[in-house]
């Protein structure tokens, strides 16, 4: 057993300054403007899942939105049909259902790489929605299914609070804190034995094949975990947003969850938190300004691929290190 | 007895615009290996135009200058095709796949916001091709003729496309390349010349399937991305980059789909996925496939 790898001082001290702003953050700005990075987070935590498919295993799955959907889903299922009011048990609800189909899809998809992987990703997790899309009776159609603000840790909303103010409060330090043992997690499991074995297969299939891993093994574990990771996001953004949609299951979302990763830059391990923070307020910014707002992300898109691979992130640490030499 | 070739002809229907967009799909992952997610935003393309310019010719003009103007959709399409190529794709073949399916989901997103630009929010409808042949009798119950013609059109598209690829030099060297690039190149074949070609032909076939449907169906916002799904089903089933998977795909995702629609609405799509996930679990490449 290996010792858990531990950051460097180095990191640690420029994360600890963005945690103390992360919470003093909601007595400073508007509760919208806390909301909106509600969101941001969440976004994060289903980015870092996908990061470890594609920046860590080097699988990139058009299909993430089944796991975020069935997330939302299972919350919602669970407060509808259970009359469950526990944000926690919600939670272990919305994993356990994300999970299971995870590991249902994952064993289908981690038989194939590359384009195929991508392919066969997108076309299962388009299934659910369909479903979601067709069983109206149970799922709500494309009315979708209310949700409450459930009680966290036992307390509920207040009789008469305004639940703006809750859930730009007390519902945003939760998120923030799952959000943070989240972050510590994936960059402990990256950093393990396990991440390693991830990066190896990535680089070198058959190298890493011919040192003994299994390769196939740790591509599903790789899913699971990502699996796991995006249907946490997606309980947590439920009662966040008060409403689950088949939109959240549609392909589409799943382009949302790529293009997170993509605008932080995936080969980092900051890339796709940045990235998702980022396209939320873009996105909410652009949706405000035009109704042509797929235009203007997809234009974004374009030039990102053509002249930023790195990513915000990526680039961002190529000028400090040229800023460096130069200096 | 009249019911059954009722759906039968109305599969064959499916499956002539679904060869037509899943083909071309093919050919171009097929030479240029590239999956291209805004394809179905070309047959958007396709049926918009169409569409548009027998409104706007509409007044009084003869029924064969309108059946005249079907092309022009699949004549866009190419066009948009020729310039995206050489401009967006071109830079990116040295790069990992992911990037090039990352651009192309970017155009996805430009399209589908500039048809609105240009089309507006609402359907545009063509039905007057649709109405003008009238119907025909099938036992007790009538039948559009038009179907039929869209039916010839698919099977001659998958017939000329087959002879193109199989009979022609174009075709030799369009296979030559698909096999191996560089090869190809080495012996003189211009491989730029080929992409743009090749792009520009698939990019056609998905909007000539736009332009013969448009007028049995109109055109709406986002019938781009429901048809690039099923393009995927098709191509998941018959094998990416075959030709003749393509068009088995396209008549077994035909039949399932019509059938599904009449006797099991609710789980349709889901079956279509599940006949998917078998094939690749039996033959990876798909049944057509090269693995």
């Amino acid at each position: 057993m290996s010792p858990i790898p531990v950051p460097p001082k180095r990191v640690l001290l420029y994360t600890a300054p963005i945690i103390v702003l992360l919470f003093v953050l909601p007595f400073v700005v508007p509760p919208y403007e806390v909301t909106q990075l509600s969101y941001g987070l969440i976004f994060a935590i289903a980015a870092l899942g996908f990061n470890l498919l594609l920046g860590y295993t080097g699988l990139l799955s058009f299909g993430h939105s089944a796991y975020f959907g069935m997330g939302a889903y299972g919350v919602a299922f669970m407060v509808k049909y259970l009359k469950i009011t526990s944000m926690e048990a919600l939670i272990v609800g919305g994993i356990v259902a994300a999970t299971a189909v995870a590991a249902l899809f994952g064993f289908l998809c981690v038989r194939y790489t590359r384009i195929f992987f991508s392919i066969l990703a997108l076309a299962l997790s388009q299934v659910l929605w369909s479903l979601a899309f067709k069983f109206f009776w149970v799922t709500g159609g494309t009315d979708g299914l209310r949700v409450p603000t459930p009680s966290l840790l036992g307390v509920g909303m207040a009789p008469g609070q305004d639940k703006m103010a809750f859930l730009a409060h007390r519902y945003y330090y939760y998120v923030l804190v799952i959000f943070l043992v989240g972050v510590a997690v994936m960059w402990v499991i990256v950093h393990s034995p396990f991440g390693k074995a991830l990066q190896a297969i990535r680089d070198n299939e058959t190298r890493a094949e011919f040192v003994g891993v299994q390769v196939r093994r740790y591509r599903y574990m790789a899913f699971l975990v990502s699996g796991v990771y995006t249907g946490l996001a997606g309980a947590l953004w439920v009662p966040l947003n008060g409403l689950t949609t088949p939109d959240i299951l549609h392909w589409t979302f799943s382009g949302e969850i790529v293009f997170f990763t993509v605008l932080g830059g995936f080969q980092t391990f900051a890339g796709p938190i940045v990235g998702a923070v980022v396209f939320n307020y873009l996105k909410t910014f652009a949706v405000g300004y035009t109704v042509y707002w797929q235009m203007f992300l997809g234009g974004v898109l374009v030039v990102l691929v053509l002249a930023l691979p790195g990513g915000i992130v990526g680039t961002a640490g190529r000028l400090v290190d040229r800023f460096r030499k130069a200096a | 007895m009249d019911t059954f070739l009722i759906h039968l002809l109305n599969s064959l229907l499916y499956a002539s615009v679904l060869f037509l967009i899943a083909g071309g799909l093919s050919l171009i992952y097929g030479v240029m290996r590239i999956v291209n997610l805004a394809h179905g935003n070309l047959y958007a393309v396709g049926a918009y135009t169409t569409a548009w310019a027998v409104g706007r010719v509409l007044g009084g003009a003869p029924t064969l200058v309108l059946y005249a103007l079907l092309p022009v959709g699949a004549v866009a399409a190419a066009a948009l095709g020729a310039v995206l190529e050489p401009t967006l794709l071109r830079p990116l073949y040295k790069r990992a796949e992911e990037y090039q399916l990352l651009i192309t989901f970017g155009l996805l997103l430009v399209l589908e916001d500039r048809i609105r630009v240009v089309w507006g929010p609402y359907p545009l409808a063509a039905s007057a091709l649709f109405e003008g042949p009238g119907s025909f009798a099938i036992g007790e119950s009538i039948y559009p003729t038009y179907n039929l013609a869209v039916i010839t059109v698919g099977g001659l598209a998958a017939a000329g496309l087959w002879a193109f690829v199989y009979k022609t030099k174009f075709g030799v060297i369009l296979r030559a390349t698909s096999q191996n690039m560089r090869m190809a190149s080495a012996l003189g074949v211009n491989v730029n010349r080929v992409y743009v070609q090749a792009f520009t032909l698939g990019c056609f076939m998905a909007g000539l399937g736009g332009a013969i449907i448009v007028p049995q169906q109109g055109a709406v916002l986002g019938m781009g991305v429901d048809a690039l799904i099923l393009a995927f089903v098709v191509v998941v089933i018959g094998g990416l980059g075959s030709l003749e998977g393509a068009l088995l795909g396209a008549l077994m995702v035909g039949v399932v789909r019509e059938f599904g629609i009449a006797f099991f609405p609710e789980i349709e799509l889901a079956v279509l996925y599940f006949m998917a996930a078998v094939v690749l679990l039996i033959r990876p490449a798909g049944l057509f496939g090269r693995t």
